[in-house]
């Protein structure tokens, strides 16, 4: 009956869009008149009992450190193994990218429906109905779920996490681990960056910009503001910027709570990429740049004018 | 080798969005479909270059729809692939579409299976994995660069800030995204070869729905632009921390 939430982590540390998801699957739980736990592959250097502090009474972990490899067949099958020893009806994964290897392969195991980048707790007043974001950031869809047991991938900076006071019980869960088929032969993580899905502020430049020598502002404001850096589309394209910094339709999504765009036109490639961001801030020097239309504050102005201006207010604010 | 590159039609991008019936399905009055980007750009491609490094390779394009979806394959064909099957039958939720794909994939026996990393209609980003369970083959989703070694794969997958790169054996099922290859645009020899190439058309296999949309949902219109001078930017630092109460 109870609802299983997965607990993402890398390199040791458990990763800020599991805290979400056991904020969210708390109130899910509470919401049905259940309990709530996580679970753990592999081995974490968190100390997993003040998990307890956000909303969830007991955490299983499967305490094998070939899982501190994600192999997405291997995690299927352990976390089948998992929901039908606990009799979770209900499973929560972030919507990551461990979320998108493991959740579709669990509920195709379970023949459990499953709905991908949901941003509200599910409405339960009559079945099951969870709203995702649909065609690229422009529209939700509201989706039921008929099967007995569900699987809800959650968005990230989707749900707010609080904590109270609560520690969980940490316990072993004995199930099999398959050998896995992959192996991995070489890993570039870039440690202790923030990562741009899970950013709350995200500084981003354009081609306005003019050229990868004129990023010092960028990183700058991002520094100051604790923000991740994202470029357009052409930016990447142009090596200016690392491909894994390309915000847009055929790059990554993000939806952070600020997102600063500097030199950037606006177009409809782009806008799929960031338009869930809570606000939006458009700083160019094209008064008609298609961008203004979409942004909650515009400064019409040459970027290498403006943003000096900024980082100075920011210094001062943060008392720098 | 055998390859199965499984393929969608979406709304293009720029496509606007409205729902009709009571916000209970999209209308399409009016709207330009594509092959969607990813399929097209990277599982398409990347396939098609293993092709020809290797013309010995058998490309398959595959796709769940009604008869509207052909001119979108017959798209598809013009940039590659030697035939194409499309499943007869009106699409459905991710499983119920990756069931029919696993079907087909079981009587075919391919080495690999490509998808892209998610649709931009439905941004599910789950049929590849749900193949790859209900065939029990591995799995690499959201792959940047895809390599073959004799009998192996090596396959580099995105994490959080960098990658990883995977050694696994085939037959195995991989979704591509952004790295994968570059976008091509089909030429006229392909275009007019895509006519004769073979569209089979099979039935569905019985099999079920897990999830429907009961209905969607427009986001709130913003509120309108906040336009702060050039000459006095510092002000923007204080709307985002007193007013947006972002910093």
């Amino acid at each position: 009956m109870s609802v299983l939430i997965f607990i993402d982590h890398a390199e040791s540390q458990v990763k800020k869009a599991s805290l979400e998801t056991l904020c969210y699957g708390a109130k899910l739980a509470e919401q049905l008149g259940t309990t709530a736990e996580g679970f753990v592959l592999g081995t974490v250097d968190t100390d997993l009992t003040s998990l307890g502090k956000y909303g969830i009474s007991k955490v299983h972990q499967v305490n094998d450190a070939s899982l501190n490899q994600l192999d997405a067949q291997v995690y299927a099958d352990v976390s089948g193994q998992l929901v039908k020893a606990v009799g979770a009806t209900v499973v929560i994964f972030p919507n990551n990218l461990s979320g998108k290897a493991v959740a579709p392969r669990l509920a195709a195991r379970l023949k459990a429906g499953l709905v991908s980048g949901a941003t509200a707790l599910p409405d339960t007043s009559a079945g099951f109905v969870v709203k995702k974001v649909v065609f690229s950031g422009k529209a939700f869809a509201h989706v039921k779920i008929d099967t007995e047991i569900k699987i809800i991938s959650l968005n990230t900076n989707a749900y707010p996490v609080t904590e109270t006071d609560g520690m969980a019980e940490v316990v072993t869960a004995t199930v099999s681990v398959p050998a896995s088929k992959v192996k991995v032969t070489k890993s570039n993580a870039a440690t202790g960056e923030i990562v741009l899905t899970e950013a709350e502020i995200v500084v981003s430049g354009g081609r306005g910009l003019k050229g990868p020598e004129n990023w010092g502002m960028v990183e700058e404001l991002a520094n100051l503001l604790g923000a991740a850096t994202a470029c357009s589309r052409p930016v990447a394209d142009s090596h200016w910027r690392p491909h894994n910094e390309h915000v847009g339709q055929t790059g990554i999504a993000i939806a952070p709570n600020l997102y600063i765009a500097i030199g950037i036109s606006g177009a409809i490639q782009h806008l799929a990429g960031v338009n869930r961001s809570k606000t939006i801030v458009v700083i160019n020097k094209d008064p008609e740049a298609p961008f203004f239309k979409s942004a909650d504050y515009g400064i019409v102005g040459d970027a290498f004018e403006v943003v000096p201006k900024i980082i100075g207010a920011v210094k001062k604010l943060k008392g720098k | 080798m055998k390859i199965l590159i499984c393929i969608s039609k979406t709304p293009d991008t720029t496509a606007k969005i409205a729902f009709g019936d009571n916000n209970t399905k999209f209308v399409q009055d009016g709207v330009q479909w594509i092959l969607n980007p990813y399929d097209e750009w990277y599982s398409l491609v990347r396939a098609i270059e293993l092709k020809e490094k290797d013309p010995s390779t058998v490309l398959h394009l595959i796709n769940v729809g009604g008869a509207e979806n052909d001119p979108i394959i017959r798209k598809a064909l013009a940039l590659g692939g030697d035939e194409a099957i499309r499943v007869n039958t009106d699409s459905g939720d991710s499983y119920y579409i990756a069931s029919q794909i696993a079907a087909v994939a079981k009587q075919g026996v391919y080495d690999l299976i490509f998808t892209g990393k998610e649709t931009i209609d439905y941004n599910g980003s789950s049929v590849g994995g749900m193949i790859a369970e209900i065939l029990d083959l591995p799995y690499v989703s959201l792959a940047t660069k895809f390599e073959l070694n004799s009998n192996s794969a090596i396959v580099t997958r995105e994490i959080e800030g960098g990658d990883e790169v995977n050694e696994v054996s085939l037959p195995l099922v991989v979704s591509c995204q952004k790295g994968m290859a570059e976008q091509r645009i089909p030429n006229m020899k392909g275009i007019m070869g895509a006519r004769s190439k073979p569209l089979k058309v099979v039935e569905p296999a019985a099999t079920e729905h897990l999830t429907q949309i009961v209905k969607f949902e427009l986001p709130p219109a913003k509120a309108g632009v906040k336009m702060i001078p050039a000459d006095n930017a510092e002000e923007l630092v204080r709307l985002l921390h007193d007013e947006a109460k972002v910093i």
